[in-house]
């Protein structure tokens, strides 16, 4: 198992040699040690490693992620997993702001809670988060879906395109065109699947409420002026 | 951008250590703000004493003879100590403002940094390594202290629009983001009797909650107006002659990490920041909420 040992390599060492795995090459599993805040741990994989990063990151950990496995056994700065393509990114701890921010497809599972602008953008990446979420949370969110087993913050959802949004505690506010839907068979069905693959075994699916949008603010038009 | 350091000692024990963590913290804070440095030491102070710190571009004329000059002029003891480019100034209790006049009397040029019993303040332009060898900040010992790099946005690299700023007697401020609506407050606080030595937003802020708590609000309080009366990006960490505070505006967007153990409550605008503290494998590391106030104070808890 490569080993790297953030307090005396450069990141850049670690992050080139995730980028220049060779074909047929079995020794996939990489550990990173002292990372100490540092951003951009373990950015643009594109090889299904696994990389278990040993203590908190700063920004962008595992950012464009891209068929890799990254798990964060610590909290991480802001922009965690962001722009993900695929794969999937744990994070034992907590996450700032924009936790997956865009992100096109993948799971992003945040064990604590997320801070503000978590999934903001997101455009097919699935998101469980097992504690709160912040302000602004799937702002403009496009596609996939957002599972919050705690709180949310204000405006979740503003300006909502079709990413489904499912919250199981309370929601202090709904931001604007996001509005609360039925959850119907195939959204328990999604739930159970996200929930399963995230590792979150004592919640049931039914627990749920969804959000998702109104379809009013998808178009500019004079009627709807007030609502944005 | 800019960075933000603080430290808030809970035990006594690591006073000593003081400006050798909090260099330490602001030097690792340097990618976020190199343009300037500055820090906040709220050391020991002599009982029936004030201190003024004052700063000078030509320290070399400047503080010679200060201290013989100020003590003529002041008809009473005075104390200088010299810093680089800084110098504190200790004087009786209660001559505080004959001494600011004094100063100004003698050495027109000299820029006043702080003024109280216990705070001093030290900052220039430069990169933060720099700024802290040429103060010996690392040697500096205190209850708490705060540090800032600065990456300038809404006015000049000078050495007076470095951070912190202290605009009431043993107060200061520091900020990462920018105001919006700090014309309109400065024209409000010069009517209601404050003085500004900058154009800087920050000061307005740091004016602010002087002014607020000169009403008689405490520190907690005054920060909790702040977010009803101040409009714009912030970060603030401010600092008083026992209390310690943070406030980010409601959308929070500047970044603040916060850890707390038995010994200390430490701010870093960066978990980066907060890496080589004792103990902090075992602190609770959070991120301060929006819009909420949390503040500290020594003779709140003892």
């Amino acid at each position: 198992m490569p080993t790297f040992d953030l307090s005396t390599q450069t990141l850049r060492d670690l992050n080139s040699a995730l980028h220049s795995i060779d074909a047929g090459k079995n020794d996939l599993a990489f550990e990173v040690v002292n990372p100490r805040g540092s951003h951009a741990v373990a950015v643009g994989i594109d090889q299904p490693v696994s990389v278990d990063v040993k203590g908190s990151v700063g920004y962008y950990c595992a950012g464009m992620n891209d068929g890799g496995t990254v798990t964060v056994h610590g909290s991480a700065g802001p922009g965690v997993a962001e722009n993900m393509m695929s794969g999937t990114v744990v994070v034992e701890g907590d996450a700032s702001q924009y936790a997956g921010a865009t992100g096109r497809g993948g799971l992003l599972v945040i064990k604590g809670n997320a801070a503000s602008r978590c999934g903001i953008s997101m455009k097919g990446i699935d998101i469980v988060v097992h504690g709160n979420i912040g302000h602004m949370s799937a702002f403009m969110a496009q596609s996939g879906h957002l599972v919050v087993l705690g709180d949310a913050g204000d405006a979740l959802g503003d300006s909502l395109y079709e990413a489904k949004l499912f919250v199981r505690g309370t929601v202090k506010s709904l931001g604007a065109d996001c509005i609360e839907k039925e959850l119907r068979p195939e959204h328990i069905a999604k739930l159970a699947e996200l929930l399963d693959k995230a590792g979150v075994t004592d919640v049931k699916p039914e627990e749920f409420k969804r959000y998702g949008s109104a379809r009013k603010l998808y178009n500019f038009n004079i009627d709807n002026a007030d609502a944005y | 951008m800019c960075g933000i350091v603080g430290l808030f000692l809970k035990d006594r024990s690591l006073e000593g250590r003081l400006g050798e963590l909090l260099s330490e913290m602001l030097v690792t804070m340097t990618d976020r703000g190199p343009d300037s440095a500055g820090i906040a030491i709220y050391g020991s102070g002599d009982a029936g004493k004030v201190k003024l710190t004052v700063q000078s571009a030509t320290p070399e004329t400047d503080f010679v003879g200060l201290e013989g000059a100020l003590e003529a002029e002041l008809g009473s003891k005075v104390s200088v100590s010299v810093r680089d480019t800084h110098a504190v100034v200790t004087v009786d209790a209660g001559l505080a403002d004959a001494a600011r006049a004094a100063i100004a009397a003698v050495r027109p040029n000299l820029r006043m940094m702080s003024v109280g019993e216990t705070i001093e303040i030290y900052k220039e332009t430069g990169l933060p390594k720099d700024v802290v060898a040429r103060f010996g900040v690392s040697a500096m010992t205190g209850s708490h202290g705060i540090g800032h790099t600065r990456m300038a946005t809404e006015s000049a690299v000078t050495t007076l629009g470095a951070h912190p700023f202290s605009t009431g007697s043993d107060q200061c401020l520091v900020h990462n983001g920018s105001l919006s609506n700090h014309n309109n407050l400065r024209r409000e606080l010069i009517k209601a009797g404050m003085g500004f030595a900058t154009q800087n937003d920050s000061e307005v802020a740091a004016a602010y909650l002087t002014a607020e708590m000169n009403k008689g609000a405490n520190l907690g309080e005054a920060l909790d107006h702040a977010i009803g009366d101040l409009d714009g990006f912030f970060t603030f960490v401010v600092g008083t002659k026992s209390g310690f505070g943070v406030l980010r505006d409601p959308i929070a967007c500047k970044p603040a990490v916060m850890a707390e153990t038995d010994q200390y409550v430490a701010f870093g605008s960066e978990y980066r920041a907060l890496v080589n503290l004792p103990g902090i494998e075992n602190a609770r590391v959070w991120e301060p909420e929006p819009a909420t106030v949390y503040f500290w104070d020594h003779e709140q808890a003892a």
